[in-house]
């Protein structure tokens, strides 16, 4: 039965507001570095708080730590597990945790000495009943929030694996959270294939506020640098954005050619641009404010997985179906 | 599914592209179109302003097989007079039909029983071919009388029925059995009727493939109680106007724009671009550059995020005989950042120091907080000190950071690099009149 949609009268969105805001300018985006390395299909990634470092994962089970700058290799391990969707940096940079169809997020100390069997410290931390679909720590090396295909949410503690406190209220798969970027504040998004993203309040367990505006799977959410906001990536081929106070969409981003789902997406620091990665091979560049396509980028010969803005937004690293990852700036 | 829409539309008899009959040499070629009117199309259609991004397109859809170039069997688009034909939807990929090898050999069969130069087999379907026949020797005589069946019934056919339909059938089998040499665009190789990661159901544990179904939702009585109960509170909550959120973004973005890499270049350069790390070095220094005091002011929280910032907010609460406000804010992110098993001990070291009777740190609580608070620590955990927190945090945010943005160690340090601006930009005044030539 289809759900009747309510279309308040009055609403104007964002981007008829901001109509009175300055354009952008022409925008000169290009590969700065391509990583090689991996021999399948790259899943996922993340930057380390040096913003240079990232951690990436890739179907055939490895585990890579980069130094993007230069490019060079500093750390392998190979999971015993095939599709390794989810891998984090811990904030302090000394480890990284990763899972996927092993149904865990396990955590690996990163040791100075390279010839160290990285393997061997591994410490098993979250266990779900089906596949991880992603990991983020919180802001310390302790607690690791995940997601998963048994439609739950789970915070961990690291050291004892404990778990602390488990989310329940997605219908189907949870395909990806992010945690809110305020100092103080508790709370993070998660979105599913029940075309659902969920606002959680991390001490209760409680979700605190839902928004059900997408056709399809969403794939991805993002808070807006201010924590007021997030962005969400769906397989109906848009990004739109939800605001939490006025509790709703506040934009869409989509385009009549654009008709591959969106697998990631991530803000520039200022959440003035929005970087989506696209199951068409590319990249589109939104202007958040006026909901306007400033660019595409083109450059993958397959899917982009993932997609990370670094920490402090010089630039933005993608992850693809061709085995590579590239830098852009 | 959108491509179907699209590639219904294209050949629309009234509003798609002209598909005919091209004569040729000797011969006719039915049910042609050019790439470039497809390319033309697709920019009219789907209101493309960047030929490329057609042609991209164009090329994603070719290669699933939707359409397909005569002449060749590389799965790509070209804008010119390259001839192309639609595949029939019998043979669509959103039909997940995936063939077997014994529908394969059958096919190859049927091509070398044909004797038309054009339906000869190319090198590496001869050798499919070989390695298929040594495979099924056993049944081969079986896939065999097939083949021979599927030519007796192509025989009925009319010839220009028949060249489209073998085309067709070819194509079709470009998609699922290519040739080995990697093609333009490599098949995204994922279909809906695999779960969200492709996973393949024949090789990978069965925990993944039943995932893409909805859970079964729970529906006794409790799960609507709960539901309603949810949509109540949301009922209840109080929203925020549009025209103020959007205000509240625009204001937000334009401030940090200039923090922003990709919107203004950071100084001296962006690493990425440069291959220059000297911003990196710059911003971990511990002189903080005059834009980023500036940040400080934009908020408590800004300062706080900062290092630096943080530092010099602590020596001035020092100077004001509050710092313990700070500090206990900072033991209370620390708590909530231990191992678990840590977190009862520290919650008590935290009451110890800062709100017992006689603390050294003595914080200043409302009654109503503390007593709270105390209750919290007879189970001590994480978040036993949040309302104690929350309202430390407000008290120093609405008091002394504003003191702090007035204080002159801030002035000073945000005025400092200004100063030196101004007596370099005198300097430069004084020195360009020295400059001016005197005839």
């Amino acid at each position: 039965m289809e759900r009747p949609r309510f279309t308040p009268k009055m609403s104007r969105c964002l981007h008829q507001v901001a109509e009175k805001v300055e354009g952008l300018g022409q925008f000169v985006m290009k590969t700065r570095r391509t990583l090689k390395g991996h021999g399948n299909k790259v899943l996922c990634m993340d930057w380390c708080k040096d913003k240079r470092r990232i951690v990436s994962s890739s179907q055939d089970g490895k585990v890579i730590v980069w130094d993007a700058f230069t490019t060079n290799k500093e750390h392998a391990v190979t999971m015993p597990c095939t599709w390794v969707m989810a891998c984090a940096y811990a904030p302090s940079g000394c480890a990284v945790a990763c899972g996927g169809l092993d149904n865990k997020c396990s955590v690996y100390p990163l040791s100075l000495d390279k010839n160290e069997n990285l393997a061997a410290k591994k410490k098993s931390v979250a266990m779900h009943t089906n596949y991880l679909s992603a990991c983020s720590f919180t802001n310390s090396d302790m607690q690791i929030l995940t997601s998963s295909g048994d439609g739950t949410c789970a915070l961990w503690d690291v050291e004892s694996g404990q778990l602390l406190q488990s989310f329940h209220g997605h219908a189907a798969d949870v395909l990806c959270l992010d945690l809110a970027p305020s100092e103080t504040g508790n709370t993070f998004v998660s979105g599913g294939c029940d075309k659902k993203a969920n606002v959680w309040d991390m001490r209760s367990g409680q979700c605190i506020q839902s928004f059900e505006t997408h056709e399809s799977d969403i794939n991805s959410v993002r808070y807006y640098p201010s924590g007021d906001a997030f962005a969400s990536g769906s397989d109906d081929a848009t990004c739109r954005l939800y605001d939490l106070r006025a509790d709703r969409e506040v934009a869409i981003y989509s385009k009549e050619s654009i008709i591959f789902g969106v697998s990631s997406v991530d803000f520039s620091l200022s959440g003035r641009l929005l970087f989506g990665g696209y199951n068409d091979y590319t990249i589109n560049v939104w202007d958040v404010l006026k909901g306007t396509r400033v660019s595409i980028l083109f450059g993958h010969e397959n899917r982009v997985s993932t997609l990370r803005v670094s920490p402090d937004g010089t630039a933005f690293c993608t992850g693809s179906w061709d085995h590579t990852l590239r830098i852009w700036a | 599914m959108k491509i179907e829409d699209i590639v219904t539309r294209i050949q629309d008899e009234t509003e798609g592209v002209p598909i005919r009959t091209v004569k040729s040499f000797m011969t006719k070629i039915p049910s042609v179109v050019t790439g470039t009117d497809i390319v033309q199309w697709l920019i009219k259609d789907l209101s493309i302003e960047d030929p490329a991004e057609a042609m991209h397109m164009g090329s994603l859809i070719a290669a699933q097989g939707y359409f397909f170039p005569i002449s060749d069997h590389v799965l790509s688009l070209k804008d010119d007079g390259t001839f192309y034909r639609f595949q029939a939807p019998y043979f669509w990929p959103s039909n997940c039909w995936e063939p077997e090898n014994t529908d394969y050999a059958i096919y190859l069969c049927k091509r070398t029983m044909q004797n038309k130069t054009r339906l000869e087999l190319a090198d590496y379907e001869a050798e499919n071919l070989a390695r298929l026949q040594r495979a099924f020797s056993r049944k081969w005589e079986f896939i065999y009388m097939q083949a021979e069946a599927q030519v007796k019934i192509d025989r009925k056919r009319d010839k220009s029925e028949r060249k489209i339909l073998d085309s067709q059938e070819r194509a079709f089998w470009d998609v699922h059995r290519p040739v080995v040499s990697r093609c333009l665009y490599t098949l995204p190789t994922s279909s809906d009727s695999f779960n969200h990661y492709g996973c393949s159901i024949t090789y990978e544990t069965i925990s993944c493939c039943s995932v893409r179904k909805p859970a079964e939702t729970n529906s006794d009585s409790s799960c609507f109680l709960f539901q309603i109960l949810f949509l109540n509170t949301q009922l209840d909550r109080h929203r925020m106007k549009m025209s103020k959120v959007a205000e509240s973004l625009i204001t937000y973005t334009e401030q940090y724009m200039e923090y922003d890499p990709f919107v203004t270049a950071p100084e001296p350069s962006n690493p990425w671009t440069s291959d220059d790390p000297s911003f990196w070095d710059l911003e971990a220094s511990k002189e903080p550059s005059q834009q980023r005091v500036k940040k400080w002011g934009f908020s408590l929280e800004e300062a706080l995020k900062d290092p630096a910032g943080q530092e010099l907010f602590l020596k001035f609460l020092e100077s004001e005989f509050s710092s313990e406000n700070l500090r206990f804010w900072l033991a209370v992110q620390d708590l909530k950042r231990m191992p678990q098993q840590e977190v009862g001990q520290r919650a008590q070291d935290i009451w110890a120091e800062f709100l017992a009777e006689g603390a050294p740190s003595s914080i200043n609580l409302d009654s109503h907080s503390y007593e709270r608070t105390s209750q919290n620590l007879k189970d001590p955990g994480r978040y036993s000190y949040e309302d104690a927190q929350d309202h430390i945090y407000k008290l120093m945010k609405s008091d002394s950071y504003t003191r702090f943005l007035r204080s002159n160690v801030y002035q000073d340090l945000l005025m400092a690099r200004k100063k030196v601006c101004v007596s370099m930009f005198v300097i430069n005044q004084r020195l360009s009149f020295v400059y001016i030539p005197i005839f």
